[in-house]
C-alpha cells in the first residue's frame, strides 16, 4: 500500500484534504453546499475537452471551472440562487455528455472522472496539485477574517466595509481551485462530499471557529486516508468510501450532540 | 406549418420505434416535472429536487445489477433519499442545505459502488453513461406503461392536494394557521417529487433530470405570478424543449454526417435558452419585480 507508485497519491490526497477542509468550513458556514456541488460538475466537461484536444486535463478543468464561476455569478444575479446554480450545473453536464459522446474515451475512464481513481497521480501531476494547494492556503490566510465575518455576520461585515460581492467571488475562486485539483483524484461527484461531510461533522461538535477548523482538517484527512486504504484493499471505487465515511461522520457527530443535549450537560468542545 | 409537418412525416421521424417511445416517455417527464417543479421552486427546494435526482442514480445502477425495472430502481432510491432528508431535518431552514448535502454525498457514494459492480460483474459497460446522462432512444418499449403509471400518480397527488400544497409552498405560516398538517403535506410533496424525478431520470438521465425539474418551472415563475398560469407556462416550455431536443438529436445524425449528438444535450441546452429568454422577457415587461431570491440571504451576490 505504501509502495513507490502509491506515494504520490498519498501526498496529493493529504494536500487536497487539507485545503478541502478549509474551504469546506466556509461552504458549511455559508450554506453553499449546492454551489460546492455544482462547480465540480461544471469542471467535469473540462477533462473531456482536454482529452479531445490532447492537452493537460488540469488546464481543461481550470478553464471550465472558471467559466462555471462566471456563469454562476451571472445567473445568480438574474434570479433565484438555487435555480441559477442548478441550471449552470445541468448546462455544463449536458456539454460534458456531448463531449463524452464525441471522444473515444472508454467507459472506465468516464467512471474514474466521475467517481475517482486512486492510482491516477504521476510525478508530473503532483507539482501542479501542490502548487495550487499552496495558492489556496495563501488565499485563505489573506482573506480568512473578512471571509469569516462576511459568512457569519454579513451585516457587521458590511458595516466594516467588507463587500459581500467581493467575498463571494473570493470564496468561489478558492472553491474552484480546490475543485480542479481534487477532481482527478476523488472524482467530480465526490469532491463535494469531501468538502461538506467532515466540516459539517466538525461543526456539529463545536461552536468555536478555530476548533471547528482543526476538527475539519482531522476528519477530512481521516476520511481520505481510510478511503484510499479501503479502496486499495477492496478495489471498490474510492468515491464510495469518501461518501459513506463523510455521511457516517456527520451522523455520528449529530447523534453525539443530540445525546449530550439530552443529558443536559452539553460539553462544547 | 404544413410544410414542417410534411417534412417531419416524410423524414421517417415518427415512423421510428425508438423515437415514438422517446416521445411518449419524454412527454410524461416534461408534464410531471413542470407541475411538480413549480411547487419545488416556490418552496425553495431546488437543491433538494436536484439531490433526489442525483441519488436516484444509485437506484438506476442497482437495477442494472439486479435486473429489475430501472424506473423502480430510480423511484425506490429517490424515495429512500426523501425520507433520509426528512429525517435529518430538511424542514428547518438552517439545517436544510447541510442535510440535503449529506444525503446527496452518501447517495452518490452508493451510486459509485453500484456502477462499479455493474461494470465488473455484468457486461453493462455503458451503464455509467446511460444512468447518469440518459439515452432516450434506447428506452425499451416495455417501460412506457410504468412511466405512464408513475406520471398518473403525480397528477393524482397534485390534483387531490393542489390547494393545501400551494398554500404550504407559498406561505407555510399561513398554512399552519389554517390547520394544514405541514409535515404530511411536505412528505406527500416529496413522494410526488420522487415519482417525477424517476420519470425524468429515465428520460434524460439522473444528473440531468434537474434540468427538466427546475428549468421550465424557473422560467415559468418569471413569466407569471399566478401559480396555475405558471404551471401552464412550465408545461409549454418543458414540452417544447423535450420534443425539440428529440427532433434535433434525430436530425443531428444527418447534420454531423453520421455522428448523432445525445438527446440530453439538446434538451438541457434548450431548457437553458428558454430560461434566459424568460428572464429577458420578464425584465423587459417588468414582471419579476416581486420574485426576489428567498434562501441564503447572507451570500447574495
Amino acid at each position: 500500500m505504501f509502495s513507490s507508485f502509491m506515494i504520490n497519491t498519498w501526498i496529493a490526497a493529504t494536500a487536497i484534504a487539507f485545503v478541502a477542509a478549509f474551504i469546506g468550513f466556509f461552504v458549511v458556514v455559508r450554506r453553499s453546499a449546492f454551489a460546492a456541488h455544482a462547480l465540480p460538475l461544471g469542471a467535469f466537461p473540462g477533462a473531456a475537452a482536454a482529452n479531445l484536444l490532447g492537452i493537460d486535463p488540469l488546464i481543461g478543468l481550470l478553464v471550465f471551472v472558471g467559466m462555471g464561476v462566471l456563469l454562476l455569478r451571472q445567473l445568480v444575479r438574474m434570479g433565484r440562487r438555487d435555480v441559477g446554480t442548478g441550471l449552470v450545473l445541468v448546462l455544463f453536464l449536458g456539454v460534458g455528455a456531448l463531449l463524452l459522446s464525441m471522444t473515444s474515451a472508454y467507459a472506465p475512464a468516464v467512471f474514474s472522472l466521475l467517481f475517482g481513481e486512486v492510482l491516477g497521480v504521476s510525478d508530473a501531476d503532483l507539482w501542479p496539485i501542490l502548487g495550487i494547494c499552496a495558492l489556496v492556503v495563501t488565499g485563505i490566510a489573506l482573506y480568512f477574517r473578512p471571509l469569516l465575518l462576511d459568512s457569519t455576520f454579513p451585516d457587521l461585515a458590511a458595516l466594516q466595509g467588507i463587500r459581500a460581492a467581493r467575498m463571494d467571488l473570493v470564496f468561489l475562486t478558492l472553491l474552484a481551485l480546490v475543485t480542479a485539483t481534487a477532481l482527478p483524484v476523488v472524482g467530480a461527484f465526490l469532491v463535494f462530499t469531501l468538502l461538506v461531510g467532515p466540516p459539517a461533522a466538525a461543526q456539529a461538535l463545536s461552536g468555536n471557529p478555530m476548533r471547528v477548523l482543526v476538527l475539519s482538517v482531522v476528519f477530512a484527512e481521516g476520511c481520505i486516508w481510510s478511503a484510499i486504504a479501503l479502496s486499495y484493499w477492496t478495489n471498490w471505487p474510492i468515491g464510495f468510501f469518501v461518501g459513506t465515511i463523510g455521511a457516517g461522520l456527520f451522523t455520528v457527530a449529530r447523534s453525539y450532540r443530540h445525546w449530550n443535549q439530552r443529558q443536559r450537560n452539553f460539553v462544547v468542545l | 406549418m404544413w410544410n414542417l409537418w410534411m417534412l417531419l412525416k416524410n423524414s421517417g421521424f415518427f415512423a421510428s420505434g425508438p423515437v415514438q417511445t422517446a416521445l411518449i416517455v419524454g412527454t410524461c417527464a416534461a408534464l410531471v416535472s413542470a407541475v411538480i417543479g413549480v411547487f419545488t421552486i416556490l418552496r425553495g427546494d431546488a437543491f433538494a429536487g436536484h439531490a433526489l435526482a442525483d441519488v436516484s442514480s444509485a437506484g438506476g445502477a442497482a437495477s442494472f445489477l439486479l435486473g429489475i425495472n430501472p424506473l423502480l430502481g430510480f423511484l425506490g432510491m429517490a424515495w429512500i433519499a426523501a425520507f433520509g432528508m426528512e429525517f435529518l431535518g430538511v424542514r428547518k431552514v438552517r439545517e436544510r442545505d447541510l442535510a440535503t448535502g449529506i444525503v446527496l454525498g452518501a447517495g452518490l457514494g452508493l451510486s459509485a459502488l453500484f456502477l462499479y459492480l455493474d461494470v465488473t460483474t455484468t457486461s453493462t459497460t455503458g451503464a455509467a453513461v446511460s444512468v447518469m446522462f440518459g439515452s432516450m432512444f434506447s428506452i425499451p418499449q416495455s417501460l412506457i406503461g410504468p412511466a405512464l403509471t408513475a406520471s398518473a400518480g403525480v397528477f393524482l397527488l397534485v390534483g387531490l392536494l393542489y390547494r393545501p400544497m400551494m398554500l404550504t409552498a407559498v406561505d407555510p405560516d399561513l398554512a399552519a394557521a389554517r390547520g394544514i398538517p405541514l409535515r404530511w403535506i411536505g412528505l406527500l410533496q416529496l413522494l410526488a417529487l420522487g415519482l417525477a424525478v424517476a420519470v425524468c431520470a429515465l428520460a434524460i438521465g439522473a444528473v440531468l433530470a434537474t434540468a427538466l425539474l427546475i428549468g421550465p418551472a424557473g422560467a415559468a415563475i418569471r413569466l407569471s405570478r399566478r401559480p396555475a398560469q405558471a404551471i401552464c407556462w412550465a408545461i409549454a416550455i418543458g414540452l417544447t424543449a423535450v420534443w425539440g431536443g428529440i427532433w434535433m438529436a434525430y436530425e443531428s445524425y444527418y447534420w454531423f454526417s453520421g455522428n448523432a449528438w445525445p438527446v440530453s444535450f439538446f434538451v438541457v441546452t434548450l431548457v437553458f435558452l428558454f430560461y434566459l429568454a424568460a428572464v429577458l422577457v420578464a425584465k423587459v415587461a417588468g414582471l419579476s419585480a416581486r420574485s426576489k431570491p428567498v434562501s441564503w440571504p447572507h451570500c447574495e451576490v
